[in-house]
């Protein structure tokens, strides 16, 4: 069984994946990430995220319609799933949680 | 725009995806580069989206994305997998004519193959027995006098460069240093015996993992007047290998030593390429050597080993740095020279580029490349055959493939088909082929004595799992072009009309590979009438004097005096001389000549050193002046007689031979009187430039040799005689004499080597041509049986029909011709036989005589086959239709 824990690439992938809702497939995926992340996000390396995030149970996907753009081929739209939700809710409660431990000033100070 | 919504993306690209995709990813990646190709069109244009295309399929192909094979596809194969086997060997058996040919051609070629595959395997494993192998590097030179390098690089280095490296500096765990000439005849109890090796310093167990039996591996060369023995040597001089701490005598020279057994080595593994009988500490040196000033200079490179342990393999770069500062540094102590110093890794020194000075045999990289490429051509020869004959023979397996298609094999399995057939010709021809290998192995090691101390050739599993590789490695590269051709035979043609199959199609390559290979036959044995012509030549040379029936017996420190009185009584020799050294053999003797006249001039010249009897022994013909006159070796030397190419070099008397008598030069310091001068001889081999200015000087004390000049109708009986003399001199070293004529033709032995390993190749290229050429006519003489009858019938003579049928194979042979004597004339006029001296010229003979030969098989293999299909009675072929 693999792990359930979200790397740092994952969760960044699986919240595009949330905020595209019902359009959240790879190139679209992948175009979002650029804007947000300011730099191209490979095909390659998005693809490979979202098969594992599949494994992982935290997305589920379907096909969809054909289209003539893409030479007839059809998409494979991602979805989020309650065990993605849950593990992004995780991985914000974590954070708050550390930030919550640092004194300001430590930070002040940097 | 146009142009840019009609791109697609390039089609196999796409293919190679869907043949490695699993399907249920399959659809939306497809999808997804897609989409991303139209996307770069745009961007970039269609050339670099396609481009761009290419890499993003293949960079997909990952674990995850790779399809498993399915149950049912394996399982399928599984089962065909029988049933081609079955087929193959069904195929196999029914044409026996195409199966003993290609087994008989790929076993020929393969066993060479093995040949090498065995010797690579033997090579890369010398030195790897020690376990700091990788870390282990040899310090080499490069001399430089003058400004002028010599262009040999030395495999030794100076003993001062190898202790600097030890004591001084960083990143150097260890330092073996190795020096040359310890040896001599050692006597233990009764026993005498000659023993050679080398000095060493105590580091030696500690680089290298040579197993110590008896005494400590870090003392054990430490002290002075200390030596190792290896077990063989120890089994030798004492009978048993309990001899820590005893003492021995050694002569060496003049000097006769004592000294101690420190430690007994388990004998020196084959795959080493330092190989000695005994080990004396180099600590002895400092004392023996304390006076000599030479043992310690800079610039005294040619005796000295060093392997030095790096305590990090990847430090050698960095390290070679601190010799080249190591060298700017002690240049200073040596005028004009310049010591440049470099690193060889010990895992390259068998293998890797030939060095001067070499401490024991070497292979070197140029002759494994050059046999590796010899096995290449033959076994490519072997693979052409194959393929040819395999798509020649293609109007009968075709209706085969048809039914297989027809009842739903796919292109896959008719692939998978003949591959497997050629896999078990492959697998039948390795082992005819492994035979042939044990026959000609012993053959191989003979050819050349420095191939027998290097290879062993024996098995070891891991021999015989590249051997099965390599034959599955040639099944699948000759059969995998019929292959892919029988898989593309389209069903309904092939069972419908015969000879609508595209047979013709392949007729140009296959016409090619028949050009390819006579080329190289042509080739190949024009070579080996060169080489042969030359080695003919250069053992016959004129070398200006008299070598016939002439044995030189080395003295072997023993004095000549007695020996030549107890040789001179026997009838059958005529006469006995000293010499120094045997000229024209390869071996050289050097000093520096002045000219008195001319002090600035001073330049190397060649010399022998000779007693009165030695000139006219060997008929060499003085111009003027006279010989030597015998005299007290006591007497200091005042005469030299010198060649006429020393008059020329330093212009001594006008170079007139008869003015020059009585003429002053100085050799080594001393004046000495020309008292005659002798015509050119050849001192170095008779294919050597150098070697021109020899000067002849007298010191009967000096010999190494004796020449004894022998009139004998009964060569074995005098040797035995001579034998039994010896015997009353020297007990301990056996008798060594050789004939002139024979040390001659030794010089020459690598050239002979390359001559018959020349033949054996071209013997081979030859057979594999003429058996695929005979394998093509017997295949397109069937397909025109047909067409000869119906000629036959309207009245074609005999003689037109072997014309029509043989015309086209043998316009391929004459192209081949037409090809290869231009290539091989040029090869060898302009680039080969210009770095050889004396060479003999090119002939018409050698360039023709191959050529003919070569046309000769080919037609005999033609004839027969036509003339048999001639024979054929028409009726009986005919009626069939």
């Amino acid at each position: 069984m693999k792990g359930t824990n979200l790397g740092e690439f994952e969760e960044v992938v699986l919240l595009t994946i949330a905020a595209l809702v019902n359009e959240a497939y790879s190139v679209a995926i992948c175009d979002e990430l650029e804007k947000s992340l300011g730099r191209p996000a490979k095909l390659g390396v998005v693809h490979a995220v979202l098969n594992r995030l599949e494994d992982k149970g935290f997305v589920k996907s379907k096909l969809g319609e054909a289209t003539s753009t893409r030479g007839g081929k059809r998409k494979r739209y991602y979805t989020i799933t309650n065990g993605g939700k849950a593990a992004l809710i995780r991985a914000r409660d974590l954070r708050n949680e550390l930030w919550s431990k640092i004194p300001e000033l430590a930070l002040k100070k940097v | 725009m146009k142009n840019t919504t009609k791109a697609h993306p390039p089609r196999w690209a796409t293919k190679v995806l869907r043949w490695y995709c699993r399907r249920e990813l399959l659809e939306d990646l497809e999808g997804d580069l897609h989409e991303y190709f139209t996307r770069n069109v745009q961007q970039h244009g269609a050339g670099r989206a396609r481009l761009i295309y290419i890499i993003d399929v293949l960079k997909f192909f990952r674990p995850y994305t790779i399809q498993r094979p399915g149950f049912l596809k394996l399982l399928t194969h599984w089962i065909m997998l029988g049933s081609y086997i079955r087929t193959s060997g069904r195929s196999i058996a029914r044409n026996k004519l195409f199966s003993v040919i290609n087994i008989a051609g790929l076993a020929i070629s393969m066993s060479v193959g093995l040949l090498i595959i065995a010797m690579m395997s033997d090579l890369l494993s010398y030195d790897r027995f020690h376990q700091k192998h990788d870390r282990i590097y040899r310090v080499i030179s490069q001399y430089e006098y003058n400004g002028k390098k010599d262009e040999d690089i030395q495999a030794t280095t100076s003993l001062k460069a190898a202790k600097a490296i030890k004591e001084s500096f960083p990143g150097v765990e260890d330092v073996a240093i190795l020096k040359r000439d310890f040896g001599g005849d050692v006597t233990a109890d009764e026993t005498t015996i000659p023993l050679s090796g080398f000095w060493a310093n105590d580091s030696f167990f500690k680089v290298f993992s040579f197993q110590l039996l008896q005494g400590n591996a870090r003392t054990a060369l430490k002290e002075p007047f200390t030596i190792v023995l290896t077990e063989k040597s120890a089994h030798k001089l004492f009978g048993h290998t309990d001899v820590l701490g005893k003492v021995v005598k050694m002569r060496q020279g003049e000097h006769e030593r004592a000294y101690t057994i420190s430690g007994l080595m388990k004998d020196i593994p084959v795959f080493s390429h330092i190989k000695f009988e005994i080990l004396g500490s180099l600590s002895t040196r400092e004392v023996t050597e304390a006076g000599n000033d030479r043992e310690m200079a800079w610039d005294n490179v040619w005796g000295t080993w060093a392997y030095v342990l790096l305590e990090d393999k990847r430090a050698a770069p960095a390290f070679v740095k601190n010799l080249v500062r190591l060298s700017e540094k002690e240049d200073k102590s040596a005028k004009l020279t310049h010591i440049a110093l470099d690193l060889q890794p010990l895992d390259d020194i068998v293998t890797g580029r030939n060095l001067s000075n070499p401490i024991g045999q070497t292979m070197g990289a140029t002759v494994m490349w050059i046999f590796s490429a010899m096995a290449f051509i033959v076994i490519l020869c072997a693979g052409l055959n194959y393929t040819n004959l395999s798509i020649a023979r293609s109007i009968r397996r075709s209706r085969e493939v048809g039914i297989r298609k027809t009842i739903g094999a796919q292109k896959s399995h008719v692939v998978n088909q003949f591959l497997v057939e050629s896999l078990i010709i492959s697998m039948l021809a390795l082992v005819a082929g492994f035979g042939l290998f044990l026959l000609i192995k012993p053959h191989f090691l003979s050819i050349e004595s420095s191939l027998r101390e290097l290879l062993v050739l024996d098995f070891t599993p891991r021999l015989v799992l590249m051997f099965v590789l390599f034959a599955i490695i040639v099944g699948l590269a000759a059969g995998i072009f019929p292959a892919i051709f029988f898989s593309r035979i389209n069903a309904v043609q092939a069972l419908k009309n015969l000879s609508a199959i595209p047979m013709l199609k392949g007729v140009t390559v296959r016409q090619a590979l028949i050009v390819f290979q006579y080329s190289v036959s042509i080739i190949a044995i024009s070579t080996t009438l060169i080489m042969h012509k030359q080695y003919r030549h250069f053992i016959a040379y004129d070398l200006g004097f008299t070598t016939e029936n002439i044995l030189n017996i080395r003295l072997q420190g023993n004095k000549p005096e007695l020996l030549k009185k107890a040789l001179l009584e026997l009838p059958e020799v005529m006469g006995v001389s000293q010499s120094l050294m045997i000229t024209s053999i390869g071996e050289f003797y050097g000093t520096l000549m002045k000219n008195p006249k001319e002090p600035q001039d001073s330049a190397g010249v060649h010399f022998n050193a000779i007693d009165e009897h030695y000139l006219p022994l060997h008929d060499h013909k003085l111009l003027a002046g006279e010989n030597f006159k015998g005299r007290g070796s006591k007497a200091p030397e005042s005469e030299v007689i010198v060649n006429e190419q020393v008059l020329k070099r330093f212009d001594i008397a006008e170079r007139k031979p008869e003015k020059a008598i009585g003429e002053i030069v100085t050799v080594e310091g001393q004046d000495l009187t020309i008292i005659g001068v002798m015509k050119d001889f050849q001192y170095g081999r008779a294919n050597n430039r150098s070697g021109n200015t020899v000067i002849m000087r007298y010191a009967p004390e000096q010999a190494q040799y004796l020449n004894v000049k022998i009139l004998s109708s009964d060569w074995p009986e005098t040797y035995e005689k001579i034998e039994s003399i010896w015997k009353q001199f020297d007990k301990v070293h056996p008798l060594e004499a050789r004939f002139y004529d024979e040390q001659i033709q030794a010089g020459f032995d690598g050239l002979k080597a390359s001559m018959k390993v020349g033949s054996f190749v071209a013997f081979l290229v030859i057979a594999i041509a003429s058996i695929g050429l005979l394998g093509m006519v017997v295949y397109s003489t069937e397909t025109r049986i047909r067409e000869v009858s119906i000629r036959k019938v309207f009245g074609a003579t005999e003689l037109r029909l072997l014309y029509l049928l043989s015309k086209g194979f043998l316009v391929l042979v004459i192209i081949a011709a037409c090809f290869s004597l231009p290539v091989t004339y040029l090869v060898f006029d302009r680039v080969l036989l210009p770095e050889l001296a004396n060479h003999a010229p090119l002939g018409l003979f050698e360039m023709s005589a191959g050529v003919i030969s070569v046309i000769a098989i080919a037609l005999l293999m033609i004839g027969s086959q036509t003339v048999k299909v001639i024979g054929t009675n028409p009726a009986e072929v005919l009626k069939v239709e």
